[in-house]
């Protein structure tokens, strides 16, 4: 059932004030303002004095629990630091805040609340009252750290027993592809590798991941105690992880171990390193068999390079005669055979006769880079244990296509490199030129790079312009295809 | 006279009392300082009643009366029954009330003359109310509350409203009931006032916590003061000096 009210404008009825007496209109509490004022305080519980810390060294301010940020005196951002400071505000509403001009070198911050409170069952009080901030000091970890001259807490050194620095180019691509580099403190080359430093452990730990997923490599963990307290059982690390890449690089020659060679498949135990990813690619120059190692099996059956590609010397092709399958020896338990290469008899000068597996590239009058592995000086101790009637004289690795200045010239694209200083490779070195021909004569090592369109070159737009087709070179959808999807600092560079 | 008191620590003392201009009756509690409290005010005068109703000692909210009867819900043992008969002066009917809203202390404000009700109560119940009490009876709201006999209270010579009543509304009341009506509160704000203050015709009592302030507003409009000094020179000024002339 309904009860209609009085129509019309009601009139304000007043009643007494309970405790005083004075003509107010009903509330919940039936108390004048003043009276409820003096009899709860909607304040109470929210502290009028509190303490932030602020770091004189880098001049931020303590977030707890574990941030600093950086804020000027009367911002926004030091309001809503003031504001989380003050336990019990989520018991009133707030309506207001905002500073009350103190000297700057006080050390004192003042914030004047206007704050909403329900007491005595719903009448709504607002009140206005001014917290007190002190700021006391407190340096921050960052600070402390440097000034004890202790930046780094966990590193990584990535080391390579090997004669160039190819591979350490291709990681510098990677890290750049996967933005590994993002939580360093620093990169440091030294001799035979880089040095990659973290402030904690999981970021170090995290980059070995990286290195083990992308190259063969093992790793060693060990851990220096810097300083510890007995108190709360808590103690101070620094922690180093060493890396060792496996010592062979792509187109080095490498001798396997006998017993090797029998897990593989029986391949022959002169094999060349044609790809390294997270495990080592070979191929047998005379059968074409291939095989794959990963860095377990590598760190059991250890082995080195023969053959360098500093050691290689230029042939001229006289005459090539693909094997026929017919032609070839098959044995029952062989390994795998590659489809995507062709031997072939090759004769070359210097009158040799010899076995390739570079049937499907070369033509007679071409060039060929390879090793004279019969006037090399060798050391390794499974060389010395081979039959030397069975190694062929000259091992051919791969074709060759010009002079390096023509190839310099015709390069169109480039590529990303870590910053200035963080590592010493020279980008003109003899290496860094070499990698960028294996990238371009590689399409699968190019998937893991990023490839960049270099603007400060022209685009070879006329075909008589003495451009050989026959040079591998990147396609321009390639470049482009890596500038949209990949890169956006590129392309606003190029804006 | 407006005195505070307390029944077991509960300043809601209407629920534990029933006072009328005839006889008071008073719940049984575990200390008797709230009986005595009556007994010594009133003992003199009127007869002060311990009792239960259907054996529950809120009997300030179940009962309703006046100088001329009491209503008791039908729930009432007829040993109580007895009791209160037995008690209260001959002039006094009591009458046992078969109502849905069996709270009738609750449902049901009234003085000697006039009685406010629920809108809801029977009409059976209405027209016992008239025969036993007296008085006439008006169906009413207060502050938009139904439950009249709480939220408000009344003697022959004022009554106290639910603080929200709107001023429209106290003069129909007023009108109604012939008496100056008042919006007021007890117990330090409260607004049940009902539950707060028992009164009749010279004396009231209020909870522990009702504030002088509203102390002063009970007994001005209840006029429990009209014995002071000042009534001395006003009211009967006019009649002291005819005598003496």
């Amino acid at each position: 059932m309904e009860y209609i009210q009085p129509e019309g404008e009601p009139a304000k009825n007043k009643i007494l004030c309970c405790e005083c007496g004075i003509a107010v209109e009903p509330n919940p509490a039936n108390m004048c303002v003043a009276c409820l004022r003096s009899h709860v305080d909607i304040t109470e519980g929210i502290p009028k004095q509190a303490t932030l810390h602020f770091c004189r060294g880098c001049e931020r301010y303590f977030h707890p629990p574990a941030e600093w940020v950086q804020c000027a005196l009367e911002s926004r951002e030091l309001l809503s630091l003031c504001l989380k400071k003050l336990k019990g505000l989520n018991r009133v509403k707030l309506v207001d805040a905002s500073f009350v001009w103190t000297e700057p070198h006080s050390k004192r911050i003042k914030v004047k609340l206007t704050v909403h409170g329900e007491v005595m069952g719903g009448t709504v009080l607002q009140q206005v009252f001014i917290v007190e901030y002190t700021v006391a000091h407190q340096m921050c970890d960052e600070c402390h750290r440097s000034e004890a001259k202790d930046y780094w807490r966990a590193s990584v050194q990535v080391r390579q027993k090997a004669e160039n620095k190819k591979t350490f180019y291709y990681l510098e691509q990677l890290i750049l592809k996967h933005k590994a580099h993002e939580n360093t403190l620093g990169i440091k080359p030294v001799h035979g590798g880089l040095d990659f430093f973290y402030t904690t452990e999981g970021h170090a730990r995290k980059m070995v991941d990286f290195l083990g997923a992308v190259l063969p490599c093992k790793s060693q963990h060990s851990k220096k105690l810097i300083s510890h307290d007995i108190h709360s059982n808590t103690y101070n690390y620094k922690f180093t992880y060493s890396i060792e890449i496996v010592p062979v690089s792509k187109d080095s020659v490498v001798c396997l171990p006998k017993k090797l060679t029998q897990h593989l498949g029986g391949i022959s135990q002169i094999c060349v390193v044609y790809r390294v990813t997270n495990s080592i690619h070979l191929i047998d120059p005379s059968t074409a068999q291939i095989a794959e190692i990963n860095s377990t099996t590598y760190w059991r059956y250890p082995f080195g390079s023969i053959c360098n590609p500093k050691q290689f010397v230029e042939y001229i092709v006289m005459d090539i005669e693909p094997i026929m399958d017919k032609e070839r020896k098959f044995f029952p338990g062989q390994g795998a055979i590659s489809n995507r290469h062709v031997l072939a008899d090759v004769w070359i000068v210097k009158a040799s006769e010899l076995g390739t597996h570079l049937g499907h590239v070369l033509r007679p009058g071409d060039s060929a880079l390879g090793y004279n592995v019969e006037d090399s000086n060798i050391n390794d101790v499974h060389f010395e244990k081979l039959d030397k009637t069975k190694v062929s004289d000259v091992i051919l690795v791969k074709k060759h296509y010009g002079d390096r200045a023509f190839r310099k010239r015709q390069r169109v694209w480039k590529l990303k490199r870590l910053a200035e200083g963080d590592t010493a490779f020279d980008p003109d070195a003899n290496d860094f030129h070499e990698f960028l021909n294996d990238l371009e004569e590689d399409p699968s090592l190019r998937q893991n790079v990023n490839i960049f369109k270099d603007s400060s070159k022209q685009m070879p737009v006329d075909s008589n312009d003495k451009y050989d087709e026959t040079v591998p070179h990147i396609t321009l959808e390639e470049m482009l295809d890596d500038l949209v999807i990949n890169d956006v600092e590129m392309t606003e560079e190029q804006e | 006279m407006a005195l505070r008191i307390q029944f077991e620590n509960n300043n809601e003392i209407g629920v534990f009392a029933k006072l009328t201009n005839a006889y008071c009756l008073v719940g049984i509690g575990g200390s008797e300082n709230f009986y005595s409290t009556f007994e010594g005010e009133l003992g003199e005068t009127i007869p002060v009643v311990h009792t239960s109703l259907a054996g529950c000692r809120i009997i300030g909210r179940m009962c309703v009366g006046n100088k001329n009867g009491l209503l008791v819900p039908n729930t009432t043992f007829d040993t109580e029954l007895q009791h209160i008969r037995n008690a209260v002066p001959d002039s006094v009917k009591v009458q046992r009330v078969e109502e849905r809203l069996s709270a009738l202390g609750n449902v049901i404000a009234c003085n000697d003359y006039v009685a406010l009700v629920h809108p809801d109560l029977d009409r059976e119940t209405e027209e016992i109310i008239a025969d036993t009490l007296k008085v006439e009876v008006f169906r009413q709201t207060i502050a938009s509350n139904v439950l009249v006999g709480s939220y408000c209270v009344l003697s022959n010579q004022g009554g106290l409203l639910h603080p929200n009543t709107s001023i429209v509304d106290q003069e129909e009341l007023s009108s109604l009931l012939q008496v100056p009506l008042v919006a007021g509160t007890v117990n330090r704000g409260g607004e049940l006032v009902g539950a707060g203050l028992v009164v009749n015709d010279w004396c009231a009592f209020a909870g522990m916590d009702t504030t002088s302030t509203e102390l002063t507003v009970i007994e001005s409009v209840f006029r429990l003061n009209e014995a002071a000094p000042s009534s001395i020179t006003t009211d009967m000024r006019a009649s002291l000096i005819e005598s003496m002339s």
